[in-house]
């Protein structure tokens, strides 16, 4: 499990805004073999990103040069269907630290925090207009500010805040390591163990 | 007192410590393991220089990256075997029970599970397999999980958790010729839609769930997840109890009278669903919410919203549908019987019953593909692999299989495939291939004419 810290971050954002977005999309079956973290994200979005003869699709988002940054806007739903935590890796690797959707699925959400990518979520019409707006002016920056739970434009015209349960956020802000704190517990598993027999 | 929800009852007795205002630490009675998401999971506890905390809870088979024919020989793709070969070093190192390709109680780790008895009501079951809620079935909390969470449980055998929300899908009905419990749960995902039950555990209850077997249970929890759900349960009752009864690492007789919803408990949701009109569904999108009864039309754009129509019309472009047709007689190349879904030895069953005494059209490809080798043998046993073979669709050996192709079984980019597995998503079963995902029967009644067949007239 990740420790690394969530830092604030700045940044211009990527478009995707499709909907129900699966993570046999993020990243297909066929590149699950390896046995290592390795690099999963020359293959994220790969049916989409490139053609069948492994050419580049130009017409896809992620593809075009104007478009790029650290943070994804996605549709509704985003990261439904297998568990594979590839999914969130492939997202890592490649280089989103933060995903905007109206909603997740629960699997993916728990994924994505274990690696550091920050799930957030907001309203349907909100990821509308921020769609809109990084369309036309793909050079928007945003400020992703974790502490204070506040999603912006760097010029603060738009400013929104975002729930984040309180336990997840100060994991995420201080890299706190998940296994560690329940290897720790061992006592307190044994003693549930000893009852449950009992 | 405020009543209980079963689901609460098995959650609430498996609480080793809650963090407050956090999630629960959560104990988990049974772990399953495969080839494809644990590598990691074990690298990660070389890492912090720990062993599998209680290795004994933890069951290992290969699935998900195996080949369906010539188990005995070397598995060929390099990659492939690497998985498989790392999946048995793990499990030697850390002491784990493994069924291993060619072992008989190899299969899918959803189906070999209950078979073996492992699976019991009351516990809390996890995998890292989005179907890890098809335990669900037997009254336990099951759901699927990551790859760091894999690694949490190896090393402490509990997993942090947020308490899901509960709701209830009472089922209620007469069940109409050729309807199976797919058709069911297609059905019910079609209603709630694809993310209808993000953020909720579900129990399935009323007369219809009551009347099924536990493969059909298995079934309905199995898809739970394709609606969001972070699992499905189903309380324990006589069928349940009969069917774990003698399984080879059963505990024998449970308590299964404890392990139900108090009358007075309350769900966060509560839906009711009628299904005495239902006709066998087949999908025609890329979600398996995008479903439609087998003699209806697929739903026409003009009749939806802005944001539904662009998800429409980006899926039809996909499957080379057009909006408002019927798809019952579309040509088909390739048929997937199997599956953690329905690759059981009822499934079998139901495709034998209509593919007896004909054969499989000309223009198909047909794999039909049991769930282990526990089902294998007792479909030998039954004959089944004679009728398959005789109508020109011979058992293969068991695996996941074209369910995500991560093997061979893949169907070409451009071809159909009606599968009994549980995902129509973009390339799922290749690239660009299309699924159209369906019961057994229809299945099998599609084999024999090489078409989108209502499996009814064959009945």
């Amino acid at each position: 499990m990740s420790a690394l810290a969530f830092k604030n971050i700045t940044s211009t954002a990527v478009p995707l805004g499709i909907d129900n977005v699966d993570t046999d999309q993020i990243i297909p079956a066929r590149y699950l073999k390896a046995v290592t973290r390795g690099d999963f994200g020359k293959n994220l979005f790969a049916d989409w990103r490139y053609n069948s003869d492994g050419s580049i699709n130009k017409d896809f988002i992620l593809n075009n040069p104007i478009y790029e940054g650290q943070i994804l806007l996605t549709g509704k739903n985003f990261g439904c269907g297998s568990s594979r935590e590839h999914a969130a890796w492939a997202l890592s690797d490649y280089g989103f630290k933060v995903i905007l959707s109206s909603h997740f699925a629960d699997i993916f959400k728990n994924n994505a925090l274990n690696n550091g990518i920050l799930p957030i979520q907001i309203s349907e019409e909100i990821i509308a207009n921020l769609l809109k707006l990084v369309s036309s002016k793909p050079e928007t920056k945003f400020i992703v500010d974790l502490d204070k739970q506040i999603f912006s434009t760097v010029d603060k015209s738009i400013t929104e805040n975002f729930q984040i349960n309180a336990f997840k956020k100060e994991c995420m802000l201080k890299g706190y390591d998940s296994i560690d704190y329940l290897i720790n517990l061992r006592d307190k598993v044994e003693r549930y163990e000893g009852r449950k027999v009992g | 007192m405020k009543g209980k929800t079963l689901f609460d009852k098995i959650w609430d007795s498996h609480v080793v410590h809650s963090i407050p205002e956090g999630p629960d630490v959560l104990y988990i009675d049974r772990h399953y393991i495969h080839e494809v998401t644990s590598p990691q999971a074990f690298d990660g506890l070389g890492r912090r220089k720990v062993k599998v905390f209680r290795p004994r809870q933890t069951t290992a088979t290969a699935d998900h990256n195996v080949p369906t024919i010539n188990q005995h020989l070397e598995v060929k793709d390099l990659l492939s075997r690497t998985q498989l070969d790392k999946l048995k070093e793990n499990c030697d190192n850390h002491d784990i029970e493994l069924y291993d390709l060619n072992h008989e109680f190899n299969g899918i780790v959803h189906v070999i599970g209950p078979e073996l008895g492992y699976t019991q009501p009351g516990m809390t079951i996890v995998c890292g397999d989005s179907h890890t809620s098809t335990h669900g079935a037997f009254g336990a909390i099951a759901f699927g999980i990551g790859t760091s969470e894999v690694e949490m449980v190896l090393a402490t055998q509990t997993i942090l958790q947020y308490k899901p929300l509960r709701m209830r899908i009472n089922v209620e009905g007469t069940i109409q010729k050729g309807v199976t419990s797919k058709d069911i749960i297609l059905y019910i995902i079609q209603t709630l839609g694809v993310d209808g039950s993000t953020g909720y555990f579900v129990e399935y209850a009323g007369s219809v769930i009551r009347s099924m077997s536990m493969e059909g249970r298995m079934t309905v929890c199995n898809m739970s997840i394709e609606m969001g759900a972070r699992g499905g349960l189903i309380a324990p009752d006589g069928i349940t109890e009969k069917y774990i009864k003698n399984r080879q690492f059963s505990k024998g007789k449970i308590d299964y009278i404890d392990y139900k919803t108090d009358d007075n408990a309350t769900f966060d949701k509560e839906v009711s669903i009628d299904i005495s009109t239902l006709e066998p569904i087949v999908t025609y999108g890329t979600n398996p919410a995008m479903s439609i009864p087998i003699s209806k039309g697929i739903p026409k754009l003009e009749n939806l919203n802005e944001n539904d129509r662009e998800s429409l019309s980006k899926s039809l472009r996909y499957m080379g549908f057009r909006s408002g047709q019927r798809i019952e007689g579309e040509k088909v190349s390739y048929i997937f019987i199997g599956s953690c879904t329905n690759g059981r030895i009822e499934d079998l069953r139901d495709a034998a019953k209509i593919l007896k005494g004909r054969k499989v059209a000309d223009n198909v490809t047909v794999w039909i593909v049991p769930g282990s080798n526990q089902v294998a043998l007792q479909a030998k046993q039954e004959g089944l692999d004679k009728i398959f073979s005789d109508a020109g669709a011979a058992m293969r050996q068991p695996g996941c299989s074209a369910c995500l192709a991560m093997n061979d079984d893949k169907v070409p980019a451009g071809e159909i495939c009606i599968a009994t597995s549980n995902r129509n998503f973009e390339g799922r079963q290749g690239v660009g291939a299309k699924t159209i995902l369906s019961s057994p029967l229809t299945a099998a009644a599609s084999a024999v004419t090489g078409i989108i067949t209502d499996p009814r007239v064959f009945l």
